[in-house]
């Protein structure tokens, strides 16, 4: 798994921390860290229902934000449970674009062992940096 | 550790961390704890109670209280009061989940009379009130008529037959807080909530059935005014807030502050989750006026589950809920910002007062409070984890040293997932049970990140308050039934 939990940042809340070798790859890792808390078992989750995500921020980090933010949306609007199989990502001098696939379905906890629910991505330490190996975010989320 | 060394005693129960402790601070923190529960604290808690120091319009001081633990922008348990002509408004202040709540209603019945139906009253509960993941409730509207409940509150509840109209006058702002409007609300946070009323949520939300042991009795006058007469009388106790809609209106006003907040007014801030407006600015209006619909929602949510509860009452003891005295005794909110009249150096002035995690607790006398509770001061509710206790506190004259606000809660001392690898959720059911406490959960690794010993002890919190002088114990309830998220 490209993402680890760190156990004594913002108590109440939960913590992560994402890569990827690429921006792509990293937006996949933290998609997966948000919907695994909430979810026990991700490959529980079946592709039936496809979703395709935008978003567009100016900056590289608020666009995370923001696709983050998408994923909570459709969790709570039509109770979907998504997972993102591709991002593409369109970097502008003042703004960046994203476009993503995500496919998953309804909640159903009789399938899905569901854990606690996400209310909100946070800013508080909220940080996307380049690494020697690629990328990396840090993401505090609303419990 | 994590005590800053600057920190200056007060008193046995404050703590003053000086403006000179970081750049741009523009007052003095104010921790209140005693030193055990100081010393409990985690570090982002002073680091993040000195950030809000920074913020412009504060008055006095940037607030901590004794269940403070280290959250996102404001620590939980963050109090700032603001000068409403030249101070900010701050989402962050006020937490995703808009009045985050506790609601207490009372019964007439004892622990001897509600015991042999414990299973059923919380199995039934656990069915008609949902818990959870992206849980929805009974209550279907369309997007409209949402849109009303958001400006109208427990007041919508009333109308539509969810409740009792004595439930509104024991709801803080009477269930419905004026200046609510719905167009400044986004589409996309209707969506997340119409269909979530009358649901828990999860995390740290519950609802809880608890008992007044005589010797947790504190003060036997108050303890009546309040409801409080039988011995071992049974009280239903739950907390949960928003939902869906009060997360998306705080996101959404996140992102239009941090747009504005540099370019336009000049603002800077050491942390991007205190992303402010000033209170008197167009955009800083447009979210007071949104996280009014937010707070109406989380009445509308805990009304229609306090009727949820009337009716499993009701049908377990084949009885009218009136005749069970299942009257409500208050409803508080604990993630707000409310404009409040407050004398500051000697003088009335209008005063945003953002609690993060704490609560109003108005003492004796003051405007806002409803008749039947003028004389005794504001009931205050505070949820301990379930496995310990809860109390019932009322607001005194000495809380003026806090804009009247005190705790909300026990405050954690542990992380969620140090909490999920030291305890067992199945186990920790089992061992609840044989203790006498019958929980419900639907998620047992959820139950087990609320596992008591992952809190502060509520009985030290609560003793620092007393000691502080910010409200006064009024009754201690012990669980027996729970419902958890």
């Amino acid at each position: 798994m490209p993402y680890r939990y760190l156990d004594d940042i913002a108590t109440a809340d939960v913590a992560f921390e994402a890569w990827g070798q690429t921006l792509e790859e990293l937006f996949i890792a933290a998609a997966d860290a948000t919907m695994n808390v909430m979810v026990e078992d991700l490959t529980t989750i079946i592709p039936r229902e496809h979703r395709t995500i935008r978003a567009e921020a100016d900056a590289i980090d608020m666009l995370l934000f923001e696709f983050l933010q998408e994923l909570i949306y459709y969790k709570d609007a039509e109770r979907l449970l998504l997972r993102v199989s591709r991002v593409h990502i369109d970097r502008r001098d003042d703004h960046a674009l994203l476009a993503a696939e995500a496919s998953g379905e309804e909640l159903d906890p009789q399938k899905h062992e569901l854990l606690v629910d996400v209310k909100a991505v946070t800013l508080h330490r909220f940080q996307v940096e380049r690494t020697a190996d690629g990328w990396r975010a840090m993401v505090i989320l609303d419990i | 550790m994590a005590i800053p060394e600057d920190i200056r005693k007060i008193s046995d129960t404050v703590w003053e961390i000086p403006p000179t402790h970081k750049p741009g601070m523009r007052v003095p923190a104010r921790i209140y704890a005693t030193e055990k529960l100081l010393r409990e604290m985690d570090e982002g808690v002073f680091d993040q109670v000195t950030n809000v120091a920074t913020l412009p319009g504060i008055l006095k001081y940037a607030y901590c209280m004794p269940d403070g633990h280290w959250g996102y922008g404001f620590p939980i348990g963050g109090v700032a009061a603001m000068d409403a002509r030249t101070g900010v408004i701050s989402p962050g202040g006020i937490g995703f989940d808009i009045n985050c709540g506790m609601r207490l209603v009372l019964t007439n019945l004892t622990y001897e009379e509600v015991k042999p139906h414990l299973r059923e009253l919380v199995d039934k509960l656990f069915q008609r009130v949902p818990a959870g993941v992206g849980s929805t409730g009974f209550v279907r509207i369309s997007h409209d008529e949402f849109r009303q409940v958001v400006e109208q509150g427990a007041r919508w509840c009333i109308k539509n037959g969810y409740g009792w109209p004595e439930d509104l006058e024991r709801t803080e702002e009477g269930g419905c807080i004026a200046g609510a409007d719905a167009s400044k609300i986004s589409q996309k946070a209707v969506e997340r909530g119409y269909k979530q009323i009358g649901t828990l949520g999860s995390g740290n939300h519950y609802l809880e059935i608890q008992v007044a042991k005589p010797e947790n009795v504190f003060d036997r006058r108050l303890a009546e005014a309040f409801g409080i007469t039988l011995p071992n009388q049974v009280v239903i106790m739950f907390h949960c807030g928003s939902r869906g809609f009060g997360h998306q209106v705080a996101t959404d006003y996140l992102q239009i502050f941090l747009k504005v907040m540099e370019t336009k007014y000049g603002i800077k801030i050491l942390d991007r989750e205190l992303a402010c407006a000033p209170f008197h600015s167009p955009e800083g209006q447009d979210y007071f006026a949104a996280m009014k619909c937010g707070i109406n929602m989380s009445f509308a949510n805990r009304q229609v589950i306090l009727h949820r509860i009337r009716e499993v009452f009701s049908d377990v003891f084949h009885k009218d809920p009136a005749d069970l005295g299942l009257h409500q005794v208050y409803d508080v909110a604990h993630n707000t910002a409310k404009l409040e009249k407050h004398v500051v150096d000697g003088e009335v002035r209008d005063v945003l007062v953002h609690r993060k995690g704490a609560t109003r607790a108005f003492g004796p006398g003051m405007e806002g409070l409803p008749d039947i509770y003028r004389e005794t001061g504001q009931p205050v509710i505070i949820g301990g984890s379930m496995e310990t206790g809860s109390y019932l506190l009322a607001g005194i004259p000495s809380g003026d040293q806090t804009f009247y606000t005190t705790a909300h809660g026990s405050g954690r001392t542990m992380s969620r997932r140090k909490a999920r690898k030291q305890f067992q959720g199945k186990k920790l059911q089992k061992e609840m049970e044989a203790r006498g406490i019958y929980v419900r959960s639907v998620s047992y690794s959820g139950l087990a990140e609320e596992a008591g010993p992952a809190y502060k002890n509520i009985d030290d919190v609560i003793e620092a308050t007393e000691l502080a002088g910010i409200s006064k114990r009024v009754v201690r309830f012990v669980p027996i039934g729970n419902i958890k998220g």
